[in-house]
């Protein structure tokens, strides 16, 4: 189906509810592999960080990583879920070049932790997304098709395979379907991702990079017609690798079983590829001829029994929660609903949270960050986080314009610098002579000669059009390179003129 | 001097290697001659490691003039099944599909046998990863029994049994996962033993069913046995499924070797239709020698032992037809049909269509289906519920008696050739040996004479408790050392197989 038969998002949303669900992988950020004492190293040369038992030589054996589930346990208890106090692996069975024992080492029937939740709150309207399981798995290697054009093992010449990532540790967070949300939908899909990933990372159980891959989802959705009492057939896009492609691939799917179900067919129930460059997605493999994965229980692993003590003990040492943090920041700092948001979501409230911390103001700290850095970071594209500028020396900033050494023109020339590698704030302020030029002697000259250089605009203010001293205050500045107190001039301008 | 080296039991070996009445290099040359000279007839083994043996006996004997502690087997000559990995060494396990394969790591077993200075000569004939018993199913042929070289050596374990038997090693590594250790033990007229399931290291033994797999000692003396079974043995952290607690005391049980005031239970189900009347006469004689050595004996029943046999070719089938999966030509071993044109699946596919067997693809078959989603409860899943029942079967007997017994294995050994056409027929030679594998239990077969219709060798099985190894230890070597006195030495000074 081609992009041109879409039905208008708004339009397929009057006749359809949308129903949605997220599976994500979260790669955890342990010492060692799940089920082998190999280093985890992102970037390492190819196939260096293996072992027998990840490259599944026969006769090796796997051996649980205590952390690994702590971690998962972890993830279970933020989201709200009931901890298993037995549970065991399960091999999922199936062939492929990356898998290097021809099954997973992962769960099923028996997960370590089920039956959660996560609020997330979209345009003031707060969501309770269900959590149907948390299981602990181990990753695949990963393939490299070469040749052929889509960079997808059809129509390579040849792939190669890089088993470093095999056996690290992979947690699957499972939503339940989550109905309800209507157009918002893709934005709460976002969301949901946004918030998980937060949470994540405030417990220090994964890096969370979906650029890297250690965060990765897949999306459910199904269409109803609006008022039927069952839900639709649902498709599953694969390997949705960033906060914008989530929600890209639930508006494209609604747009587009809308479509389907306009034309009276039905909606085939299979994966699908979603492909960054034109928000479309196109069908893979069909779950009509999906694979029987042959699930039984790990017969190499003992089962996982996580003594009630154990689990109280990673309750208790839980951190606080993105949300929780978010609300107590907000009532600090006295910042609206909509100001927080814009932090969230550009990822900035750490370093809000820092630059407060080092002296600035909660306003000040904002504007820098949402402001002139963001939009450094926009240009780079990297995060704020990844800037080459630290709290403590935006919060200097803030400070040399608050004392009147700087003004906001001359500030954004210093954090420029600061970006560029220059040194310090103070330092180039130093090298660079940048500061306000307020000392009265140097401005009068400047004003002086401004107004002798421009007779006829200073004949304009005489003649009371006080408007023209703009010009004036203006040629003030080029002659001192931005540098002059802009308030200051303009009185000496009028002093003199009126 | 060299030929009376290789018919000395391990302690003797090591004891006269540590007294400094021979060397071990001596020791290892003499079992490496009788290696050439007779295993054209046996083919125990698939692979002879001469010059790595002679090293390490060196490293022996060096230890000894340096007046370095020796452990109880420094020395001591092994022949090594070729399922567990070795460094040095090929491990083929028996198929073509791994032929050349030298792993990168020793298993925890060899390891530990290094460790203890013993000398591995190496790697024995097998059963194609371990299924079968006979031998028969190797990929390189089939390895003979020492007592006839027409009839097989039983299996999977029998190139070890069959080393041991013909004097080319004292010591045997096998495994055993429905009898593989037992059986051919009992067919070879040697000593093998069971270890109760996590007492003996998986890690580096190629997995045929996990939940089964378990090596162990096959040995010419109980002493022996019980020696290589400490040797081996104990906790190890690269296998989960290894029990973390002492070792039983084996070595200390198979040197008591008294019976007197144990409770002995004679299981009601192993016997009757398809049992050689040879082999019940001489199991019947045993039960008689126990009572008279002060044992009382009882008749137990252990009625859901009948299903252990079709709940065995559920279990092992289901796992190792996963367990197989890995041999797929992407990374090591056989690979055919990679011809710049072949998609990765038709690689995988003309590779494992033509590098593993026909039992081993049956086995696949099977477990494949028995896993498959609508059939997994009916299969799998049922026989893991009677496998529960099984082992209640024996918690139950465990309660009256202190260990079971029965033949080890239903008759003598068969002629090569005759059931390689009838698997039913192989698979009943384990019919009295998978229970307790089922149940993880502790099991030995020692010697119990020969069949007067065949003149050939038959085993007695002695069932205990996890470990409670110790027991079967106890009864074996009372057994043993009544029988050698009736027979005026080791049953094996009977065999008529060999010329020399």
């Amino acid at each position: 189906m081609s992009v041109t038969e879409l039905v208008g998002f708004d339009e397929a949303l009057s006749r359809y509810e949308p129903v949605i669900g997220l599976e994500t992988h979260v790669e955890l950020g342990t010492i060692t592999k799940m089920f082998c004492g190999c280093l985890i190293e992102f970037g390492a040369e190819p196939n260096t960080a293996v072992c027998p038992v990840c490259l599944g030589l026969p006769g090796s054996l796997p051996v649980a990583n205590r952390a690994a589930i702590e971690y998962t346990i972890k993830i279970g208890l933020a989201l709200n879920c009931t901890i298993a106090t037995w549970c065991r692996f399960a091999r999922k069975n199936y062939f492929y070049p990356d898998m290097p024992k021809n099954f997973q080492i992962s769960q099923y029937d028996e997960p370590l932790c089920v039956d959660g939740y996560l609020d997330v709150v979209v345009e003031g309207q707060s969501f309770r997304i269900g959590i149907e399981r948390v299981h602990l798995e181990e990753d695949t290697g990963k393939s490299l098709h070469v040749g052929g054009a889509t960079g997808r093992i059809h129509g390579a010449d040849y792939s190669l395979v890089d088993y470093n990532r095999a056996g690290i540790p992979l947690v699957e967070v499972v939503t339940k379907p989550i109905p309800g949300t209507g157009a918002l939908a893709p934005v709460v899909a976002r969301a949901y991702v946004t918030e998980l990933r937060d949470l994540l990372r405030s417990l220090g159980v994964s890096d969370v990079r979906m650029e890297e891959g250690s965060l990765r989802c897949d999306v459910n959705t199904s269409l109803a017609p609006v008022g039927a009492s069952e839900w639709g057939t649902r498709t599953e896009t694969k390997n949705v690798n960033s906060l914008r492609s989530i929600e890209r691939a639930v508006r494209f799917e609604i747009s587009r079983q809308a479509a389907v179900l306009d034309a009276g067919s039905r909606v085939i129930q299979e994966t699908r590829h979603f492909h960054e460059d034109n928000g479309a997605t196109t069908p893979g493999r069909s779950k009509e001829e999906a694979q029987d994965y042959r699930y039984f229980p790990e017969p190499d692993l003992v089962p996982i029994a996580p003594p009630a003590d154990w689990v109280e003990e990673l309750r208790a040492s839980l951190p606080e929660f993105p949300a929780a943090r978010r609300a107590r920041l907000q009532a600090d700092w006295g910042f609206s609903d909509q100001e927080m948001t814009w932090l969230a979501n550009a990822g900035a409230i750490d370093l809000v949270e820092q630059t407060i911390a080092a002296g600035a103001s909660p306003a000040d700290a904002r504007k820098w960050w949402l402001g002139e850095l963001a939009m450094h970071a926009n240009k780079a594209g990297v995060e704020l986080s990844e800037l080459t500028i630290t709290p403590a020396e935006v919060a200097r900033v803030a400070e040399l314009v608050k004392a009147g050494t700087l003004n906001d023109k001359l500030a954004r020339q210093l954090l420029e610098a600061v970006l560029a590698g220059e040194g310090s704030p103070d330092d180039i302020v130093a090298a660079r002579g940048l500061a306000i030029v307020s000392d009265e002697g140097a401005l009068t000259q400047a004003v002086d000669a401004a107004i002798a250089a421009n007779p006829d605009i200073a004949a304009k203010i005489r003649d009371g059009k006080l408007a023209a001293a703009g010009a004036l205050v203006g040629e003030v500045m080029k002659a001192t390179r931005g540098r002059a107190d802009a308030g200051r001039a303009r009185e000496l301008i009028l002093q003199r003129l009126t | 001097m060299t030929a009376e080296l290789t018919h000395l039991t391990a302690a003797e070996i090591a004891a006269a290697v540590a007294s400094g009445e021979t060397s071990a290099v001596e020791v290892t040359q003499a079992h490496l001659n009788r290696i050439v000279d007779i295993d054209p007839e046996v083919h125990a083994f698939l692979h002879v490691a001469g010059l790595d043996a002679l090293a390490a006996a060196e490293e022996v004997d060096r230890k000894r003039a340096a007046g370095e502690p020796l452990g109880p087997l420094a020395g001591v000559p092994l022949a090594l099944k070729d399922v567990l990995t070795t460094k040095d060494m090929p491990t083929t396990c028996g198929s073509k599909i791994l032929q050349g394969w030298r792993p990168p790591y020793d298993a925890t077993v060899t390891q530990r046998l290094r460790d203890a200075g013993v000398i591995i000569l190496g790697k024995t004939n097998m059963d194609e990863f371990a299924m079968g018993s006979s031998t028969e199913n190797s990929a390189y042929g089939p390895s003979h029994n020492p007592w006839d070289l027409s009839r097989v050596p039983g299996g999977s374990s029998g190139g070890s049994s069959a080393a041991v038997a013909s004097y080319e090693a004292p010591l045997g590594i096998g495994t055993d996962t429905g009898g593989s250790i037992r059986q051919p033990a009992a067919v070879c007229g040697i000593v093998g033993m069971k270890p109760t399931y996590g007492g003996s290291s998986r890690y580096g033994l190629v997995a045929f069913a996990s939940s089964l797999d378990t090596p162990g000692p096959l040995t010419r003396t109980v002493l022996d046995a019980a020696l290589l079974h400490e040797a081996i043995s104990g906790h190890d952290w690269r296998d989960s499924t290894s029990v973390n607690a002492p070792v039983p005391p084996v070595v200390a049980a198979a040197r008591q070797a008294d019976v007197s005031g144990l409770r002995i239970g004679v299981v009601a189900e192993f016997s009757g239709e398809g049992y050689q009347s040879g082999v019940m006469a001489r199991f019947n004689e045993t039960v008689e020698l126990l009572e008279s050595l002060g044992a009382k004996v009882v008749e137990v029943s252990c009625p859901h032992f009948t299903y252990a046999l079709p709940v065995y070719y559920l279990v092992s089938p289901s796992e190792c037809s996963s367990n197989l999966a890995r041999f797929d030509a992407m990374r090591y071993g056989l690979r055919l049909g990679d011809d710049g044109t072949a998609s990765a699946d038709e690689v995988m596919s003309i590779t494992r269509e033509a590098g593993f067997g026909p039992e081993v693809k049956r086995r696949i078959m099977l477990g494949t289906y028995a896993l498959s989603s609508g059939y997994y409860d009916a299969y799998y899943g049922k026989a893991q519920q009677v496998r529960t029942l099984i082992c209640r079967d024996f918690d139950a007997a465990f309660e009256q008696v202190d260990v079971l017994i029965s033949p080890t294995t239903p008759t003598t050994a068969f002629p090569i050739g005759e059931r390689v056409d009838d698997p039913m027929a192989m698979y009943l030679a384990d019919l009295c040996t998978i229970p307790s594998d089922l149940a993880g239990n502790a099991a030995l077969s020692v010697p119990a004479g020969l069949a007067p219709e065949d003149g050939l060798p038959v085993g007695l099985q002695i069932m205990a408790p996890a470990l409670a190894d110790d027991r079967c230890y106890r009864v074996g070597a009372a057994v043993e050392a009544a029988l050698e006195q009736r027979w005026g030495g080791p049953l094996l000074a009977q065999a008529k197989g060999l010329s020399r």
